[in-house]
């Protein structure tokens, strides 16, 4: 009771206030929709048929429904190429970057006394933050490490996070010094501290971690456009960007080509956009609310 | 005896303690090996690779370090070049031109987006509006090129369609010079709406309540509060974020556009990164594209440098 009254002394309970309730309210679900129609339309395009999204009649929602668009990715082996790859990336690539970003934050997590050479670790680390050889230099070195189209090419030059491992680096810092004190005296190494006491109570941290490298990884195509030039091993992205983006045909395959001229391209670009999209929309809600949280410790620290 | 035992072996630890210290520590140096030496091939080594720059580079068979070697060092007469070239002075300005805008659009809406969030109370509302703007934000620039050009598309897009209704000219969104730049802030401020407001909303928490319940005693309505407590309260994340985006000025988004733009808008659209991966990727000008990128890397490297110096002094901002 006592709450409800303070309440409107705060907002005030006119006629002038219920007014701007309502515009704002209006708007602030225009402001969403207008965010969200264009992924709408989308996927509506993908579920209509050839003929109605021809003659432009597709809005909101499935004109004709039909489930041809994907019914013909199923036979389209460009499109499971690119998925099983970046699929392996993902595989590969998470695991491996996770354990890059491990490994580099839990040494920097120790302090000036335990581990001297700290300072000059992390400055090796924050110099590549701010400077960097740019793309041509990058694809000569990739080029000439023997890497390009191979797996390892998406995976390697990108492993080392800085950003990430300042997120756990900060995680680790933060964890009660006692834990490790009290297993340094049972006489506890450093791979054991990290693994049974560092790893178990960063769970938190290693889960936005995972989520993080998971969606760079997925989102990832201009390694795959720079380093790959094999056709069937370019990650879905590339191919996607391929398809729908270039209308140059220098790059285009003859299957691609036969495609651009064909009518149901539309529709069945619209079910690789989808499709492609599922994975992200799977961890989306993981994702918010880690990224929610992560912003709000980060942005209002001081 | 046992006492004998405890001091001998305090003694054994002293003497041993420098060299205890360095074991106990050799397993942090082990543990970093891998990624240092990948940090020092695919970070540092580019940064070598430089060098080309200052080079009439010829990739040869035999291999990046062989050509390097055996390059012909031509000093500063790229650079020469590229600031004579009236295609780097378009560049350049399209680089600020399109970044600033971006910057200023993305404190703004998201400002604006997030004080009238805020004065939701259903917090079902509040969050379901967050989650929905928030979408674009993890999709990648592929994918939602592949949908931006769908829409925009002059021929069969919804856009173009709706247009047509009302009796217009079907319009090529990102094909005219004039139009894109500014198709670009809008579709990136489409992208990044949601996470900027979250950090605008989460500055908003940290206001002392008290202050808003102060000020309604004394008979200021929302407005006013808006107006005298809450702009006042976030003006420093504001400048942070303003900042920050100063240091990034040289980005002004190498994804959107690459996978948005095409010949007819290089006038408006290339900008440092595009420029460089077209014209040595593609055209294979390899010292050309370099100095480019060298050029950009420096300026970008005061920026940032200068911008987080800014910020660690104006709001304790700090990145390690």
């Amino acid at each position: 009771m006592k709450e409800k009254s303070n309440n409107d002394v705060l907002m005030g309970n006119s006629v002038s206030r219920k007014v701007f309730v309502t515009i704002n309210t209006i708007f602030l679900i225009l402001v969403t929709f207008i965010t969200i129609l264009p992924i709408i339309h989308i996927i509506s395009l993908s579920f209509s048929s050839t003929q109605a999204a021809e003659g432009g009649l597709v809005g909101l929602l499935p004109v004709q429904f039909s489930l041809k668009a994907y019914t013909s990715i199923l036979g389209k082996t460009s499109f499971y190429r690119s998925l099983v790859v970046s699929i392996k990336r993902v595989i590969i690539g998470v695991p491996f970057s996770l354990l890059c970003t491990i490994l580099v934050a839990y040494p920097l997590s120790k302090d000036k006394k335990s581990f001297p050479a700290r300072k000059i670790y992390v400055w090796f680390f924050i110099i590549t933050m701010l400077f960097n050889g740019g793309i041509i230099p990058t694809y000569i070195i990739v080029k000439s490490t023997g890497i390009m189209n191979k797996l390892w090419a998406l995976i390697l030059p990108s492993a080392v996070s800085v950003f990430n491992i300042l997120i756990l680096m900060n995680f680790f810092r933060e964890l009660p010094k006692e834990l490790e004190e009290a297993a340094l005296i049972d006489g506890a190494g450093h791979i054991s501290i990290l693994t049974r006491i560092f790893l178990p109570l960063a769970k938190p941290a290693l889960a936005t971690l995972v989520l993080f490298i998971f969606v760079f990884h997925w989102n990832s195509w201009f390694d795959g456009l720079m380093y790959i030039n094999k056709i069937e091993r370019i990650p879905l992205q590339t191919y996607l960007q391929q398809i729908l983006t270039m209308p140059d045909t220098r790059f285009m395959t003859a299957d691609q080509l036969q495609e651009l001229g064909n009518a149901s391209r539309r529709t069945s670009n619209a079910a690789q956009i989808i499709i492609s999209t599922i994975p992200i929309l799977i961890i989306y809600p993981f994702l918010q609310k880690y990224y929610t949280k992560g912003l709000v410790l980060g942005s209002v620290k001081s | 005896m046992t006492e004998q035992r405890l001091k001998t072996k305090k003694s054994s630890l002293q003497s041993s303690k420098s060299h205890s210290k360095f074991k106990r520590q050799l397993p942090l140096h082990i543990m970093m090996l891998i990624p240092v030496i990948l940090v020092v091939i695919y970070c540092y080594g580019p940064m070598l690779g430089i060098l080309i720059a200052f080079q009439d580079y010829v990739p040869s068979t035999k291999g990046f370090f062989y050509s390097l070697i055996n390059g012909k060092w031509i000093g500063f007469d790229m650079f020469r070049y590229i600031f004579k070239m009236p295609d780097f002075v378009s560049i350049l300005w399209n680089t600020f031109f399109i970044a600033t805008m971006k910057i200023i659009a993305k404190i703004i809406f998201p400002l604006i987006f997030a004080l009238l969030l805020n004065e939701v109370r259903k917090s079902w509302f509040k969050k379901s509006v967050q989650t929905i703007t928030f979408l674009p934000y993890f999709l990648s620039w592929v994918i939602l090129g592949g949908i931006l050009l769908e829409i925009f598309s002059p021929r069969t897009g919804i856009i173009n369609t709706i247009i047509g209704y009302f009796g217009f000219e079907p319009k090529y969104f990102f094909g005219d010079p004039k139009i894109f730049p500014y198709m670009l802030v809008l579709t990136d401020l489409w992208k990044d709406i949601g996470f900027n407001t979250i950090i605008i909303l989460a500055a908003l928490t940290s206001i002392d309540p008290t202050l808003y319940e102060a000020a309604a005693i004394d008979g200021a309505g929302r407005l006013k509060q808006t107006l005298h407590i809450t702009l006042p309260g976030i003006s420093s994340i504001i400048v942070l974020i303003a900042i920050l985006g100063l240091g990034n000025i040289m980005n002004a988004g190498f994804d959107q556009i690459f996978v948005l733009y095409g010949p007819s808008v290089y006038s408006t659209g290339d900008i440092i990164d595009t420029y460089t991966y077209r014209m040595g990727i593609n055209n294979g000008q390899f010292s050309l594209a370099t100095a480019v990128g060298l050029f950009k890397s420096v300026v970008s490297f005061v920026m940032l440098t200068v911008s987080y110096w800014i910020a660690n002094k104006y709001s304790d901002y700090r990145i390690f």
